[in-house]
């Protein structure tokens, strides 16, 4: 059964990382609902967090798959319910669909939108949330006119409590124990 | 154990010396004990050919007619050696003429060093002559790729480029060196490393894993153990036979895992898979616990993953997290390295004899022997067999060469019919399947074992891929032994035309050239039999000769291999005619 997963993967800061991560996904035929990346709480460890359907199977074996490329760090992949997620959505409208009563100005409390610039010709207005969120917003806007749109990938961080610097910890034991056991198998 | 050894002494650090990139890469390859190089010169890696050649009395450098003759030859090495093969090419069209070795060696887990050149780094981008994007083009098909653009980084990225591909389960890695990089100057220092942050090359084995293993290997009844290359590459042969004997447990082997366990032994049933033989076919689909050691359950041993061993547990020691529960769920999985593994297991298990389930693999053997095996040794008339060919061979040589096979109908008799008595000793393209890898692999094998007899068999369609290649085995005299059998046509494929293609045998009927010719005009002497009568002599007389030879043997045209597990078949419906 497809089912929407969260990955989210800890690289290292090298070039052409990105794509080795995505060919794993079009060797498999997957599309990428989203992709974003950027420092996490180490400096010098990235994270990125991809949204794919799928079944459960295929982003177990995509996961590892993925893991195993020099300089990965660590790949896990998620259910929405194991993760607290958010994604950002920026709507540029014009001007004039503010002059008509206060349709949109209650459209954007309603939504806990919030107004980031105001120019003569246009506006554009920031929202944060799920897709359904943004989406819906959208939705409302689009009758006044939408001119430009546009959503973020998704960014999540795990309900887990374990982080990952216990996990990188873990991995430096065992690159020790590796490295040890390389040499007594001499 | 060779695989893991790195020579420590000389890699030691040494005072720093000021010398170009180029002369760096070179002394980089002589701290890791590179003794041979194959390769092919262009204008983006000439300044490292200018520092080899002050190096020529400690590298030999194997000049090839073809980039993918280099790659296959460098597979062969490292197969053969298990160390990494190493080659050089230039940038563009030498570096693209890599792609097909490198997935083949992705796939059949060979290590790999290969050094391409590039423009200079102020070029990157411009669509500079000779300029590909080597590290883009390569990426998934390498363990490990990475671009110099600076001198310095050289020893670095080399010890890395070593540790990773021969380490945990190997691999090949590109290294594409700009050519700015190559002339530039730095202080030179060598430190060899088995340390990569991110890659654990060897896992840590659970043991946990390992006594739920021994349980239900003691439980079981009907055992079968799947035999793969991860055996042969963790260099675990001693212990897996120990292993299997002390639990009485029926031996099958992969295409790759063939030669690591000797095929007279009385616990050995035959090759798994799609050419393989009956007895394990069928007994997949009955045995009680199916154990895989260093192997990936690909698709030409498994057929139909929905019909496929449903009834058994199933075991998979595996040093590739990736492959665990990929294509076959498992009860057990032990992440680890095969030798580790097996030690770990085998003062676990109970001694152990499964007689009664064994002898159901000889009957259904006997089955075999009858429907296809007699008639492919010893037929009774008309043209030579593929089979009797590579039977007569096993038989002269004791099965104690090495064999190493193109790809095609040869490959599969190659692999049903060489009897194997020693370790290391088959070197074929398995997950990949290239035509053109036999002849210049070979060359490879040449190289590495110059002492064993080496046998090249190949079908005339392989033979005339990496051709070229007879030049670089009679310049360099390479004892290698090569058997044409030709039959005329793209046999494999024509047999996949008859059976499953109505007979439509379309593109694949070959107009030959005269190989006699060919092969002679390269300066390899060649000879051709197509009567019975001459094979054992034909075959003998190759044997005892010292350089290279050719031998064109033609058989039947439209013979087939048997018996077949068709494409995404059920593994216990092998059709045995
Ligand atoms: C590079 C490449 N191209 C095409 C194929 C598909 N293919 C597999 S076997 C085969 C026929 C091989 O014919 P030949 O070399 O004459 O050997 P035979 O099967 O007759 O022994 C072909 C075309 C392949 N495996 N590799």
């Amino acid at each position: 059964m497809k089912k929407e997963y969260t990955l989210t993967i800890f690289t290292e800061n090298k070039i052409g990382l990105l794509h080795r991560i995505t060919v794993i996904f079009t060797r498999r035929h997957l599309n990428i609902d989203s992709l974003n990346t950027s420092e996490s709480e180490i400096r010098g460890i990235y994270r990125f967090t991809i949204v794919v359907s799928t079944t459960e199977t295929m982003v177990q074996t995509v996961t590892k798959q993925i893991e195993k490329q020099i300089g990965i760090l660590k790949a896990f992949y998620h259910t929405e319910e194991e993760i607290v997620y958010q994604e950002i959505a920026l709507y540029k409208v014009p001007t004039k669909a503010f002059a008509h009563g206060d349709d949109v100005e209650s459209l954007i409390r309603k939504f806990n939108a919030r107004v980031l610039t105001i120019e003569p010709e246009y506006i554009v207005v920031e929202k944060t949330g799920h897709k359904t969120e943004t989406q819906q917003l959208f939705r409302e806007l689009e009758s006044y006119g939408i001119l430009q749109f546009a959503r973020s990938g998704r960014i999540a961080l795990t309900k887990q409590i374990r982080e990952i610097t216990s996990y990188l910890k873990e991995l430096e034991q065992q690159q020790k124990e590796s490295e040890e056991e390389v040499l007594t198998y001499n | 154990m060779e695989t893991k050894t790195k020579s420590k002494g000389a890699a030691k650090k040494k005072a720093a010396e000021k010398m170009t990139g180029a002369e760096a890469l070179i002394k980089s390859l002589l701290a890791e004990d590179v003794d041979t190089i194959f390769g092919y010169i262009g204008g983006a890696i000439m300044p490292v050919y200018d520092a080899l050649f002050n190096y020529e009395d400690q590298l030999k450098h194997v000049m090839v007619r073809h980039e993918q003759g280099a790659i296959h030859a460098a597979q062969g090495y490292a197969r053969t050696k298990r160390k990494p093969g190493i080659c050089f090419t230039t940038s563009g069209p030498g570096a693209t003429n890599l792609v097909t070795g490198l997935a083949d060696a992705m796939l059949d887990s060979t290590p790999l060093i290969c050094i391409t050149g590039q423009v200079g780094a102020s070029l990157l981008g411009s669509d500079a002559f000779q300029e590909t994007d080597v590290v883009s083009v390569s990426m998934p098909i390498t363990k490990w790729n990475h671009q110099i653009t600076t001198a310095e980084e050289i020893p670095e990225v080399m010890a890395k480029a070593f540790f990773i591909a021969n380490s945990g389960r190997p691999g090949p890695v590109v290294i594409d060196i700009t050519k700015n990089a190559q002339f530039e100057e730095l202080e030179y220092e060598y430190e060899a490393t088995n340390r990569v942050s991110s890659y654990v090359p060897k896992p840590k084995t659970r043991l946990s894993e390992v006594e739920k293993a021994a349980e239900l290997i003691n439980d079981c009844q009907k055992p079968l153990v799947l035999l793969g290359q991860g055996v042969s590459i963790s260099g675990a042969e001693t212990e897996f036979k120990e292993f299997v004997e002390k639990a009485g447990l029926p031996v099958a082997s992969t295409l790759l895992g063939l030669s690591a366990f000797p095929t007279n032994h009385s616990l050995y049933t035959g090759m798994l898979g799609m050419h393989g033989n009956y007895a394990p076919n069928i007994n997949t689909n009955k045995c009680d616990l199916l154990i895989g050691i260093g192997m990936r359950f690909d698709d030409r041993v498994t057929g139909n993953l929905n019909t496929y061993a449903k009834q058994a547990k199933v075991i998979h020691i595996e040093i590739d997290p990736s492959e665990i529960d990929k294509n076959v769920k498992t009860d057990v999985a032990i992440n680890a390295d095969a030798k580790q593994a097996l030690e770990l297991l085998i003062p676990k298990i109970k001694k152990n004899s499964h007689e009664e389930w064994l002898e159901t693999f000889s009957e259904l053997h006997e089955i075999e022997f009858e429907k296809v095996i007699s008639k492919d040794v010893h037929p009774p008339a008309g043209k030579m067999h593929m089979g009797e060919v590579v039977n007569t061979l096993s038989e002269l040589t004791k099965g104690e060469a090495i064999i190493v096979t193109d790809v095609g109908q040869h490959q599969m008799a190659s692999a049903r019919y060489y009897g194997f008595q020693k370790q290391n000793s088959w070197i074929s393209s398995g997950g990949l399947g290239t035509m053109g890898f036999g002849i210049p692999a070979g060359m490879g094998v040449a190289l590495a074992k110059p002492d064993r007899p080496i046998f090249v068999l190949v079908g005339d369609g392989g033979f005339q891929m990496t051709v070229q290649e007879l030049g670089t085995i009679a310049q360099y005299n390479l004892p290698v032994k090569i058997i044409l059998l030709n039959n005329n046509f793209l046999g494999m494929v024509r047999q996949w035309q008859q059976l499953f293609f109505s007979n439509r045998y379309s593109s694949t009927e070959l107009k030959n050239p005269d190989f006699l010719m060919i092969s002679e005009g390269f300066g390899v002497p060649a000879k051709q039999i197509s009567e019975r009568d001459d094979l054992k002599a034909a075959l003998q007389d190759m044997l005892d000769l010292d350089g290279p030879f050719m031998l064109e043997v033609k058989v039947e045209k439209e013979g087939n291999i048997f018996p077949m597990v068709p494409a995404g078949g059920t593994v216990s419906e092998m059709r045995l005619d």
